[in-house]
């Protein structure tokens, strides 16, 4: 019904267009046009030289309906000068909207604001071009349209589908989700280009051994490696080569530590010197430490002094028995303060164990605090916590606090698990 | 394969009801309640299904492989990026579990969560007038800033005179004061029938927000300088109970501290249905809620058929009453 009656404004112009060429008779046209449309249909009055109703777009939304309206408008405004064709009336209107069609759907970068529009204003431009006449299919595809992105969005759901990078990066396995969540990196990784930005940097970190399925985890944690520029790149690894480090060791550094290649140079031998020095380590044992923490080459080392001095002072270890922690269980250098003290106390005032041991099975320092709770006090529930080696029934630290449950129950205590959860339950 | 995924994924939408949880000494209750939530939020990960598709024309290039000479437009179906979890993010990022009767993380015990809809049950059992049992592991010979074994020392005294049947004679004298608190906080007149007949049924209790109330007090364990008490309470805190220890001690011309405040039941909800620390996954809580809406349902038809069998006795006991006397008026 609603096609019938574009058809029929169609008709209506094209007849009005074969035989009159004067301003007025255009104007006489479209007023016989305004009487076929019934006064029970809404007429969009901003539009004024085209009387098109909204149901001839129901079934698409306000907004692509508008795009089409713009399109309208722009086929007039491109085709002023065009020569007047052969009328085939409806297959003419079917042929112009599935152009528009097509060119909705197809990506386009340019985002058209509908209100400058310039033709809206000028009735006479509008009506020389109508959009109803026939345009060859090369002309049909050139035509820009407006895209349906819109200007601003909280999501980068809206352009994940037009923008070339964001696609290839969800197919990397990039979680885009929490990256648009960090203030700016939303919009930058818009602005990216995939050919001239990224895969430069994806073939570098490909060439220095990082694996493909670790692209994923680097970006989304560090989506700065893809601003960095690629000489620093390889300046950074080129000085970390030199530093002895083998390139497989540099390939799993850069993965577990995705912002390493962020630090310049001189940074980061300012913190392995810093390591060398204050742990006294050779060099092959620093290598060995970094390589397992490369967290460490990013952190700031503040924290790591306090926590150093922590371990000399208050917990009142020698410096070997320092070297000897921290090269066994490197986490110590970055972890918390207060619980490495409290589970420092409790090992050392409530179990009893004194500092050669724990330093001997530095592991315990890096549990949770409520396990070893809760397995000393079953332990000594059952008589059996006797942690001195020389004594018989002796129990190693390391073993209590690394077995699983069921283990820790049927070797250790020699019990079963659900004694030990209702033993849990009377703490 | 797929579809017992896709039904596990939808038992979170559906889970409502109340369970328990055993909280652990030194742990905040809001890191408890967090967990749980987190934990629930993991355990129902689907695979995700599969991308819609969307129909797109897409160019294709012209055999002649002349430039800007794209003349053919092909329809193909194509998967709809925005909708990819990488993009669209999980599909549940929160879900509402609340918590009852706090514990402060210097206590341990039970702590009542509840999921979706049973969080309104929550609400009510807030509002009724359930009690909850404490025990309480205490020490003479020490008083502390904040009554726990943990804060300054204030005093020091010594608690060799104290025996047994003393602290039994304070603890009874704490009851009483407590019973009279108890009177005093319910809104009736104690010389009213109304009083009499509520009494008799046991529901004389403090109406609504009142101070704390012991209405149980008494000593399980006893041997200086350790003694350990089980308290039934209203309306109480864990801090108010450490001072009913300091106060203990004052009363016995002597001092006291609490080591340890442990909450072994809440209502309905006792130590042994608590789940401990490595039985906080998504499908023990689940097993969990079902567990107690079936204890719930069990108990509510018992108790209907006691009633019923009540009745049935008491209906057959008038018939015998009423046979025997028709006997005596016909004799």
């Amino acid at each position: 019904m609603s096609m019938a009656m574009a058809s029929a404004c169609g008709q209506l112009c094209m007849r009005c267009r074969g035989s009159l060429s004067s301003k007025t008779a255009v104007w006489r046209c479209y007023s016989h046009v305004r009487h076929l449309i019934p006064r029970t249909r809404q007429l969009l009055k901003s539009f004024d030289g085209l009387f098109i109703t909204k149901r001839l777009a129901s079934t698409q939304t306000g907004l692509s309906w508008k795009q089409q309206m713009c399109c309208y408008s722009d086929l007039a405004e491109k085709h002023l000068t065009a020569d007047a064709k052969d009328n085939k009336h409806t297959k003419e209107l079917t042929k112009t909207s599935i152009t528009q069609i097509t060119n909705t759907l197809m990506p386009s970068t340019d985002v058209l604001s509908m209100t400058e529009h310039p033709a809206f204003l000028d009735l006479d431009d509008a009506a020389e071009s109508s959009a109803l006449e026939e345009i060859c299919d090369e002309e049909a595809i050139s035509i820009s349209v407006p895209s349906s992105l819109p200007p601003t969005s909280t999501s980068l759901r809206d352009y994940v589908e037009k923008s070339e990078t964001l696609s290839k990066l969800v197919e990397l396995g990039v979680n885009l989700w929490k990256l648009e969540q960090r203030p700016n990196v939303g919009s930058m990784l818009l602005r990216l280009d995939f050919k001239t930005d990224v895969a430069p940097r994806l073939m570098f970190l490909k060439e220095i051994g990082v694996k493909d399925s670790c692209f994923g985890y680097i970006i989304t944690h560090n989506p700065f490696v893809l601003c960095e520029n690629i000489e620093n790149l390889q300046d950074r690894v080129t000085y970390l080569k030199s530093r002895k480090f083998s390139s497989e060791t540099v390939a799993s550094m850069v993965s577990r530590a995705p912002y390493l290649l962020n630090f310049n140079v001189k940074r980061l031998d300012n913190r392995l010197g810093f390591y060398q020095q204050q742990l006294q380590l050779s060099a092959s044992n620093t290598r060995n430490l970094v390589a397992r923490l490369p967290k460490l080459l990013c952190v700031s080392l503040e924290p790591v002094k306090e926590n150093l001095k922590v371990c000399e002072i208050e917990l009142g270890f020698k410096q070997n028995e320092i070297q000897h922690i921290v090269v066994a269980v490197p986490k110590v250098l970055t972890a918390n303060k207060r619980k490495l003290t409290q589970i420092f106390d409790f090992l050392h005032n409530t179990m009893k164990v004194p500092h050669y041991l724990i330093a001997k099975f530095p592991q315990v320092l890096n549990t949770k605090y409520l396990r070893v709770r809760e397995r000393h006090l079953f332990l000594e529930y059952l008589q059996k916590a006797q942690y001195d080696p020389t004594l018989p029934n002796y129990i190693s630290l390391d073993r209590m606090v690394s077995l699983p449950d069921e283990a820790f129950c049927t070797e250790l205590a020699l019990s079963t698990v659900e004694d030990f959860y209702l033993f849990q339950k009377t703490l | 394969m797929a579809m017992t995924a896709v039904k596990d994924f939808h038992k979170l939408r559906r889970l409502h009801g109340l369970f328990c949880v055993y909280k652990p000494l030194g742990v905040h209750w809001k890191l408890v309640r967090d967990t749980i939530e987190t934990n629930l939020l993991k355990g129902n990960v689907a695979p995700p299904p599969a991308l819609p598709h969307k129909v797109r024309f897409l160019a294709e290039p012209s055999p002649t492989g002349e430039a800007g000479a794209a003349a053919s437009l092909s329809a193909a179906p194509v998967p709809a990026l925005s909708h990819h979890p990488l993009v669209t993010g999980p599909e549940f990022q929160h879900i509402r579990v609340g918590v009852g009767h706090r514990l402060d993380a210097a206590s341990s015990g039970v702590l009542v969560l509840a999921v979706g809809n049973g969080n309104k049950a929550l609400d009510d059992l807030y509002k009724t007038r359930v009690t909850r049992d404490y025990m309480l592991e205490c020490e003479f010979g020490m008083a502390t800033k904040d009554f726990s074994h943990t804060g300054r020392v204030v005093e020091k005294s010594t608690y060799g005179h104290i025996t047994l049947d003393k602290l039994e004679r304070v603890l009874a004298m704490l009851e009483g004061a407590n019973q009279k608190a108890t009177r005093m906080f319910s809104n009736v007149d104690m010389s009213s029938q109304e009083a009499y007949e509520l009494a008799v049924q046991g529901l004389l209790g403090p109406d609504g927000k009142s101070a704390p109330i012991l209405t149980g007090l008494r000593c399980v364990h006893f041997q200086p300088p350790s003694f350990t008490l089980e308290v039934q309470c209203l309306n109480e805190t864990q801090k108010y109970l450490r001072k009913v220890v300091h106060e203990i001690g004052l009363e016995l011309r002597s001092t006291a501290v609490c080591k340890n405040v442990r909450r072994t039941r809440d209502g309905l909800f006792t130590s042994r249905q608590a789940l401990t620390r490595n039985q906080w996954s998504a499908a023990d809580v689940m097993q969990a809620v079902q567990q107690h809406r079936y204890t719930k349902k069990t108990e509510k038809t018992v108790r209907k058929r006691s009633e019923e069998s009540s009745a049935a006795t008491r209906q057959s006991k008038a018939d015998v009453m009423s046979s025997h006397r028709g006997k005596e008026h016909g004799s």
